[in-house]
């Protein structure tokens, strides 16, 4: 039996070509997201605004109007119920109470109480104000530090313009993919913040990959056009490109529909974080090189390389 | 490339053999796993409170609390110093700053500071003209931040202890926070209500000259205050306050025991002193029959019982209106001591049993599916290769929990799908490695020359994309709290192990087929 190959071998797609529709189409993504993201804004979680919930199992499926005039009529603000996953699993969520800590243990009290013995408390989780802050400026730091070593290391390893290429496409990621959580309304919490960070390292695996070649063929093909070259790279790399990011998603699909409600936020901004991080690798970051000039330079002492190559 | 000196396939086979025999235990169920003390490898992974249900706790000591407090005493031993020697002052309110006493003669400013300069050590002193304020000095501020710190984690443990959960881990987080983990806790609710009190229990005197509604209209008389009442039976009689005497007559400190037992039926607690609090308890009582004793729990009056005759053996009973899991509480807290400052809950995370069983099995559905659908489209993609890579894909899995259980790192949901990711990330290394082979046979190399320069070449890409991803996950690791810890952490075990196991097995897996077969054809 023949192996499959996702890619044909001869594949020879001139991406360089569509450079513009590709800046335009991202451009506007990333526009839109980061618009939608001062105007709608984020549906941030508990961990990140503080508050309270509470995840309860009811025998048979839930009445959740009455849940909702049941909690509502306790005067502790917005109460949000919704069906979790099953017809009776519901999870409630409170916004943070004014006033300290204290007044959020409160109102987690009152909650249980209100809710009686009839139903089973799954999980029930209290964020106060001071852990909500802190976890809030963690999350932050944490993106920006990452972000910042990961360009580091490519600046290291490759010229600066590949370094400067990858963060933008990065950023490009991270943005859409924050965008992606303004637009459904999904929660961000914890775990959807982790899911980013873990999109922004795959996303830069992937353009690693295509650089490494680019690095290659810049010093094989001393003569060949930049965009030429780029092409060829990328065309190389597409069958490495699409295979992995295949292979990942089909992992990530079982979690998805077998994993639980309780990551379903996670490996949805991972599914869509690794589609549009295998776009901008092969038509961001790549094509961001011509942009920036990068220079045809060739180190001393590596002449010999040619001929091995 | 694909010559494999005998140490080195040694070496490879000796990595997995190992990860088999410490992931082993996880496969076993736990009544036939070796002890200990034995040899062989006993560790399973250790679960996440969410997956095995419990509850995380995060607690912070009001240290300022602490601060005041000590500077009322601080306050207390420079007055008596003073009226020794005959100045005369007034205190000032308490702050965080320091002991504050305003002289009232300008003229005994001088003498007063010389007195209480060396009052204590590491105290320093400031304030002008006939203020003077004594403060501690960094060290001292530390260490008495710590000593709360530390008689806190103590009595936490006990309150913890007395809950009879099994493995409960109570640890100091920073300067003045205390992070409590109860696996296998059905109600939350219980360790909320032990964990939020002070459990200051003092007895005091009620003051007879007046009530607390008189002293509201006419003024408190010299050393007294009005406490609320926390009794039901006081409320339906129509007393909320009662005005005490500040002096304490016998303080919490000196208990040693606290049962929860029935008094005519009703639930009480009883509690016994130690010999100084017994005689003292005794004392007062002998003194002041006919007198009513108020025994205040964190600044509430639980009950206010009179005393009808002497008690002299040193032990009582505390009636009120309380369930029965009201007063297995209020022994339990006096047993276990008073916490020395209030606490605050910023945060909790319960996970009910139900609930995290349920996550393990949709884990486990999700991890095998993954697993399988990888594997079946990695054989449709590079056949042979496909399975050589399948092998490792397995490998990879069996190391990360070898890893894991030895480090005894916690796996949570989030690192489950950690571990679903790298299955998909796993096979990377080995995709980049057959596609670089294929292309290299496409420009017509030798079968044996492919492969080597398939390898050689796609190591240096295999690096720096895993190390990008490696730096994602450590600072994850770093910030991340609870369950997103244990997701950076299996990403970050996964890739190191798939490292191992995409390059060197594999390759093993190759040369072995190729030294056997000396195939003279690569279907790829």
């Amino acid at each position: 039996m023949k192996p499959l190959h996702l890619i044909p071998d001869d594949v020879n797609v001139p991406f360089l070509k569509f450079r513009k529709i590709f800046y335009i189409v991202s451009l506007v993504m990333v526009l839109a997201s980061v618009g939608l993201f001062f105007t709608k804004g984020l549906n941030f979680g508990i961990d990140f605004r503080g508050g309270i919930l509470v995840e309860i199992k009811t025998d048979g499926p839930a009445n959740i109007g009455a849940l909702r005039d049941n909690l509502g009529s306790l005067g502790l603000g917005d109460v949000s119920i919704q069906e979790f996953g099953e017809p009776d699993d519901v999870l409630i969520q409170l916004q943070r109470q004014d006033g300290d800590e204290k007044a959020q243990m409160t109102a987690l009290a009152q909650v249980t109480e209100a809710l009686g013995d009839s139903v089973t408390i799954r999980r029930s989780e209290l964020v106060g104000p001071k852990v909500g802050d802190e976890l809030k400026e963690a999350g932050i730091y944490s993106v920006v530090i990452s972000l910042l070593l990961i360009m580091v290391y490519i600046w290291f390893r490759f010229e600066w313009q590949f370094a400067v290429a990858s963060v933008i496409a990065l950023l490009h990621d991270v943005l859409i993919t924050i965008g992606f959580f303004v637009i459904t309304g999904v929660q961000f919490d914890l775990a959807t913040l982790a899911a980013i960070l873990t999109v922004a390292g795959y996303s830069i695996n992937d353009t690693v990959v295509v650089f490494d070649r680019i690095r290659e063929y810049l010093r094989k093909f001393r003569k060949m056009e930049l965009t030429d070259l780029l092409d060829l790279s990328i065309n190389s790399t597409l069958s490495r490109t699409t295979m992995t990011s295949f292979t990942t998603l089909l992992a990530l699909i079982a979690l998805f529909a077998f994993g639980g409600e309780a990551i379903r936020g996670f490996t949805m901004a991972l599914i869509f974080g690794i589609v549009v991080g295998t776009y901008s690798s092969i038509c961001v970051a790549s094509p961001l090189l011509v942009v920036l000039r990068l220079k045809r330079k060739i180190p001393e002492g590596e002449e010999g390389q040619e001929a091995n190559a | 490339m694909l010559y494999f000196t005998k140490w080195k396939a040694a070496l490879v086979l000796l990595v997995c053999a190992l990860g088999v025999v410490y992931a082993a235990p996880n496969f076993l169920p736990k009544d036939v796993l070796p002890t200990e003390s034995s040899l062989l490898p006993s560790k399973q992974v250790n679960l996440g409170l969410d997956l095995r249900g419990g509850s995380h706790m995060l607690l912070e000591v009001d240290t300022d609390s602490v601060v005041r407090e000590r500077y009322d005493a601080l306050a207390d031993s420079i007055r008596s110093e003073l009226r020794q020697a005959q100045i005369r002052n007034r205190p000032r309110e308490a702050t965080l700053q320091g002991a504050e006493v305003t002289v009232l003669k300008a003229e005994d400013a001088e003498k007063a500071r010389e007195l209480v300069r060396n009052i204590e050590p590491n105290t320093v002193m400031s304030g002008e003209g006939n203020n003077i304020i004594v403060s501690y000095n960094d060290v001292a501020m530390k260490e008495l931040i710590d000593r709360a710190l530390s008689q806190s984690v103590e009595v936490v443990r006990r309150r913890v202890d007395e809950l009879g959960t099994t493995e409960p881990s109570i640890q100091r987080q920073g300067t003045n926070r205390i992070v409590v983990q109860v696996p296998g806790l059905d109600d939350p609710s219980r360790l909320r209500a032990i964990l939020g009190r002070t459990a200051k229990m003092n007895f005091h005197l009620v003051n007879g000259q007046k009530t607390a509604a008189d002293a509201r209209s006419s003024g408190l008389p010299p050393g007294t205050m009005i406490l609320p009442s926390a009794d039901e039976g006081d409320k339906a009689a129509g007393i909320r306050e009662y005005l005490i005497d500040r002096r304490i007559v016998v303080s919490g400190d000196n208990l040693v025991d606290s049962q929860p037992t029935f008094n005519e039926g009703r639930p009480v607690v009883s509690f016994r002193f130690d010999a100084a609090g017994g005689a003292r308890f005794g004392d007062v009582t002998s003194k002041s029959a006919g007198r009513s004793l108020a025994i205040v729990l964190d600044g509430e009056v639980i009950s206010a019982p009179r005393i009808n005759e002497p008690i002299l053996g040193g032990s009582g009973i505390i009636t009120g209106q309380f369930s029965v899991q009201e007063a297995n509480d209020l022994a339990l807290l006096l047993r276990a001591g008073a916490l020395p400052a209030p606490m605050q809950i910023l945060e909790e995370r319960s996970v009910g049993p139900g609930l995290g069983q349920d996550s393990v099995e949709a884990g486990e559905i999700a991890a095998v599916l993954g697993l399988v659908f990888v594997i079946a489209f990695m054989v449709i993609s590079y056949g042979r290769f496909g399975i050589y890579a399948d092998i490792a894909l397995m490998m990879n899995l069996i190391l990360v929990l070898a890893v894991m259980s030895v480090l005894q790192a916690t796996l949570t949901l989030p690192g489950i799908a950690g571990i679903v990711l790298t299955v998909g990330m796993a096979v990377d290394a080995n995709v980049l490695i057959f596609e670089r082979i294929r292309e290299e046979r496409r420009n017509g190399r030798t079968i044996i020359n492919a492969i080597d320069a398939g390898y050689r070449s796609a190591m240096s890409t295999i690096l720096d994309a895993n190390i990008t991803t490696l730096i994602a996950a450590l600072v994850l690791f770093s910030f991340g709290s609870g369950p997103i810890k244990g997701f950076a952490v299996t990403l970050a075990i996964g890739i190191i192990t798939s490292m191992f196991s995409a390059i060197w097995l594999t390759r093993l897996l190759i040369a072995v087929w190729i030294k056997r077969r000396r195939p003279n054809e690569l279907v790829l």
